[in-house]
């Protein structure tokens, strides 16, 4: 499923609103939940699951190509963990 | 400071127009399309965001920590989140120590 079936799942759901009010909330979840990660704040959805961040200390890397020695800074990285309803339900399925 | 569905959908009150019971509903729909959608095995790309996808996991043999006592951990399918490159970039930069996350 790809952003745009969603949105018109979505859009099939709320017959009541214009298509383009599905497109814009859409839109506006996934902002908001791209910014309260930028701003290194957790996001906790009942029944689906959370996200948060996980820190990467600083590291030597190397270059694969030339084998030289490369500084990798210290970073975040989002991570996302399975409430327990979504996991029962995918594994159920499956 | 932590988001869930409530701060969602009064963003969506506020900023798109929908009534309360709309954006409860709207917010509510969006994750409960994404499960489903999981649920029927298929994987789900959110564009700009990142992608859900589906693993099945073997069988494996596992150990109750406590008592030590050898018990298989079951085949499983489950969900894993793959971050898009743009959440990733807007993620990375956070390492000045006055915004540490927690």
């Amino acid at each position: 499923m790809t952003k745009s079936e969603l949105i018109a799942q979505l859009a099939a759901r709320f017959p009541q609103l214009i298509a383009k009010d599905a497109d814009y909330a859409v839109k506006m979840i996934l902002d908001a939940m791209t910014d309260a990660l930028a701003r290194g704040d957790r996001i906790e959805i009942r029944g689906f699951g959370s996200f948060a961040l996980n820190y990467r200390p600083p590291r030597v890397g190397r270059n694969p190509k030339s084998g030289e020695k490369v500084h990798v800074p210290e970073k975040y990285v989002p991570h996302f963990k399975a409430g327990k309803e979504l996991r029962e339900r995918v594994d159920m399925a499956g | 400071m932590t988001l869930t569905k409530a701060e969602l959908a009064d963003l969506l009150f506020e900023r798109v127009g929908l009534n309360k019971r709309e954006a409860k509903d709207m917010v509510e729909g969006f994750f409960e399309e994404i499960r489903v959608a999981l649920e029927r095995g298929d994987c789900v790309k959110l564009s700009g965001f990142g992608n859900f996808q589906l693993r099945d996991k073997p069988q494996r043999p596992g150990r109750n920590p406590k008592t030590g006592e050898e018990i298989p951990i079951t085949a499983r399918r489950v969900v894993t989140f793959h971050a898009s490159q743009k959440l990733k970039a807007a993620v990375e930069q956070l390492s000045d120590a006055s915004k540490q996350p927690q």
